[in-house]
């Protein structure tokens, strides 16, 4: 049903998406899916990496990680942004795009008041994209 | 190298190994719904101690305004050679980099490249930079230079010519008045946007060190940076930034209202003003919200847009030929002049170089680390020639030109055309009375307010974007609501301080700032040398 599963991760929350991450491993090896794990940095420095460079090596390392553990093949997408804090869910719409996935997986929270404001990133992900959304509750 | 240092940029950089992780010192937590990630104790001191300065104010307006305007005055007229002498060190410094080895060092490392096409980064540099004041500025600083170059008193120690004026002669008036407005906005300030910019831009994108103010300093305190002396020098940052940015909004809204009055009737009150405050802020806070591409960047494009729509129907429907020719004859002056005009020593026009250049050096450097860490973080993948070009030389081109049409246009109303409505108008309506002078005057004029408007607006939602990064240690993923506070609380201080008195005071105080910064730019000359000098081209 699925060919490739993509997978966002905020890797400085990386504890808090153990659900998403088995249930992105369970549906990739259901259905013998490839999966992209996706990040998204700024250029500037930040806590995971001083530069996209380094950020990429960060995630990549995370997704062999992911892929030992689940036992499958894995590749990682780390799409630059000039303003993460606004543009991270049309980055990762792009992200969708470009890698073509048809199922995106991802950890989301509890819907609270402050979705009125700002609505959670797996919500606008799947009324931005073609792909189906999988959100999974931390 | 291991995890926890900082590896290579986008190709060869020389790195500065640090133990300090960016983020290390944030408080990361959440106010009810909304997220906070903010550095401690940065993001608590600025914020308790502007509400206690705000207060105190108030509180104690008449006292408040007599310390901080004398403090200002004291510190211009004391030190209007060292402000000078530093502006000048600043532009030689930039100038020395351009021509030297070290302009093929990129930002970013050796191949990174640009984030911004020319037009958008461009149009961020000027909106950010001194938008507003051009429209301010642009015509009656010109007449203001001009009418007491061509008094009689010119050259006497009560008046307020620069050099010596030139009384009684119209053209030499003209021409010293328009070199010595264009002194004020062409290569100093920029050079000192520009030195600040530089150095944060090197040190965060080159050396891996978070983008705030103190990073500059690494190689002056060394690791000791991330502890007070670090800690002071970004609250002091904040501090200039907001009320730099707040009083500035404050006086905005006297003279959009009045602009306003002056077009369609609308009463001259505080409901007016804080109606416009308001609605600035609120188009600020959409702009931060919208973020950098689609929010900031986009209202800097329109903003260019439109006064570049001015700029050229003034060209087209004022003393064409005139504007034309008078652009290379400013450029001209302006580098005869610049010599004697930016000379800090045994000069004796005291007025002039202190109230006028050693202000507006303050001015320039009281804003800069807002102007100054904006550029920075638009500017990565341009090589240090090519930054130092676009941020130093393109300015002080359009600086001459927009000067030289609504300036030059101005002055040459009341010499050949004796309309004197220009120079008799409050400070605030000049340009409006410029533009009465031309046709279509109620499109023109509309135009003008909407651009005095969107500039503000420019001015703080990339405010609000510095400070919100400054007071989250460097981050610039930090929760949105952090931006909604700051350009919130910048309006909210706006307000009080227009309805309460202290608008002036505080301006007073934070063009004062002005003076530590001064020394703090020329230490970063030093760093942004040394930093280059390990840097590989």
């Amino acid at each position: 049903m699925f060919t490739k599963i993509l997978v966002p991760v905020d890797l400085a929350h990386a504890d808090k998406l153990s659900r998403a991450l088995d249930a992105a491993a369970d549906f990739a090896l259901h259905y013998k899916a490839a999966v992209t794990y996706v990040g998204v940095t700024a250029e500037t420095p930040g806590s995971l990496g001083h530069n996209p460079k380094e950020y990429a090596e960060r995630l990549a390392q995370f997704a062999q990680e992911q892929g030992k553990r689940h036992g499958f093949e894995v590749e990682t997408r780390a799409v630059v942004s000039h303003d993460p804090a606004v543009d991270l869910d049309k980055s990762l719409a792009r992200a969708v795009k470009e890698a073509g996935a048809d199922l995106v997986v991802m950890a989301t929270h509890v819907p609270n008041v402050a979705d009125h404001f700002w609505p959670s990133h797996g919500g606008k992900l799947a009324s931005h994209t073609d792909a189906s959304v999988f959100l999974v509750r931390g | 190298m291991s995890d926890d240092g900082i590896p290579a940029p986008e190709g060869d950089a020389a790195l500065i190994e640090t133990d300090y992780e960016i983020g290390q010192d944030n408080i990361t937590t959440t106010v009810g719904p909304f997220g906070l990630d903010v550095h401690n104790p940065v993001f608590l001191i600025s914020g308790l101690s502007i509400v206690v300065f705000v207060l105190l104010t108030l509180a104690l307006q008449e006292q408040a305004g007599a310390i901080f305007t004398q403090l200002r005055d004291w510190l211009t007229s004391t030190f209007d050679w060292f402000f000078l002498l530093a502006g000048n060190i600043f532009v030689l410094f930039c100038l020395f980099l351009i021509v030297s080895p070290y302009g093929k060092v990129r930002i970013g490392g050796m191949e990174a490249t640009p984030d911004y096409s020319y037009r958008g980064w461009f149009a961020m540099l000027f909106a950010a930079g001194m938008g507003i004041g051009l429209m301010f500025y642009g015509v009656s600083e010109p007449i203001s230079h001009y009418s007491s170059s061509f008094a009689d008193t010119a050259g006497t120690p009560e008046s307020w010519a620069p050099l010596a004026g030139a009384p009684g002669d119209a053209e030499a008036a003209r021409r010293l008045g328009m070199a010595a407005t264009i002194f004020h906005w062409a290569l100093h300030p920029w050079a000192i946007y520009a030195v600040v910019a530089l150095s944060l831009a090197l040190f965060s994108f080159n050396k891996g060190l978070p983008l705030t103010v103190r990073s500059v300093f690494y190689p002056i305190f060394g690791e000791r940076i991330w502890g007070w002396p670090g800690h002071i020098i970004d609250i002091l940052a904040v501090f200039a930034t907001l009320f730099g940015l707040a009083t500035s909004l404050g006086f905005g809204a006297e003279q959009a209202n009045a602009g306003l009055n002056h077009l369609f009737g609308i009463p001259v009150n505080d409901v007016s003003k804080v109606i416009l405050i308001g609605i600035i802020t609120c188009f600020a806070l959409l702009s931060v919200v919208a973020g950098l591409d689609a929010g900031v960047k986009r209202l800097s494009e329109i903003n260019m847009g439109l006064a570049a729509l001015l700029l050229l129907f003034v060209i087209i429907v004022g003393p064409t030929m005139a504007i034309l020719t008078g652009f290379f004859a400013n450029l001209k002056a302006y580098v005869v002049d610049l010599p004697a005009l930016s000379n800090p020593f045994g000069r004796s026009d005291d007025n002039f170089r202190q109230g006028w250049t050693a202000f507006y050096w303050a001015w320039w450097i009281s804003w800069s680390p807002f102007v100054g860490m904006f550029i920075a973080r638009v500017s990565r993948g341009r090589t240090v020639r090519e930054f130092l070009i676009a941020v130093l030389i393109v300015p002080m081109l359009v600086s001459v030109l927009w000067m030289t049409a609504f300036g030059g246009t101005a002055i040459s109303q009341i010499v050949n055309d004796g309309y004197t409505a220009v120079t008799e108008a409050a400070l605030e309506l000049k340009l409006f009375a410029m533009l009465e002078a031309l046709p279509l005057k109620e499109i023109t004029s509309f135009i003008a307010i909407i651009l005095v408007i969107v500039f503000f607006v420019t001015s703080s939602d990339s405010g609000s974007l510095v400070i919100d990064t400054i007071t989250a240690g460097g981050k610039v993923d930090a929760p949105v609501p952090q931006r909604v506070f700051w350009a919130s609380f910048e309006g909210l201080v706006a307000i009080a301080l227009l309805l309460g008195g202290g608008l002036g005071a505080l301006q007073a105080m934070a063009v004062s700032t002005g003076f530590p910064f001064t020394i703090v730019l020329l230490l970063a000359c030093y760093a942004t040398w040394r930093g280059l000098r390990s840097e590989p081209r």
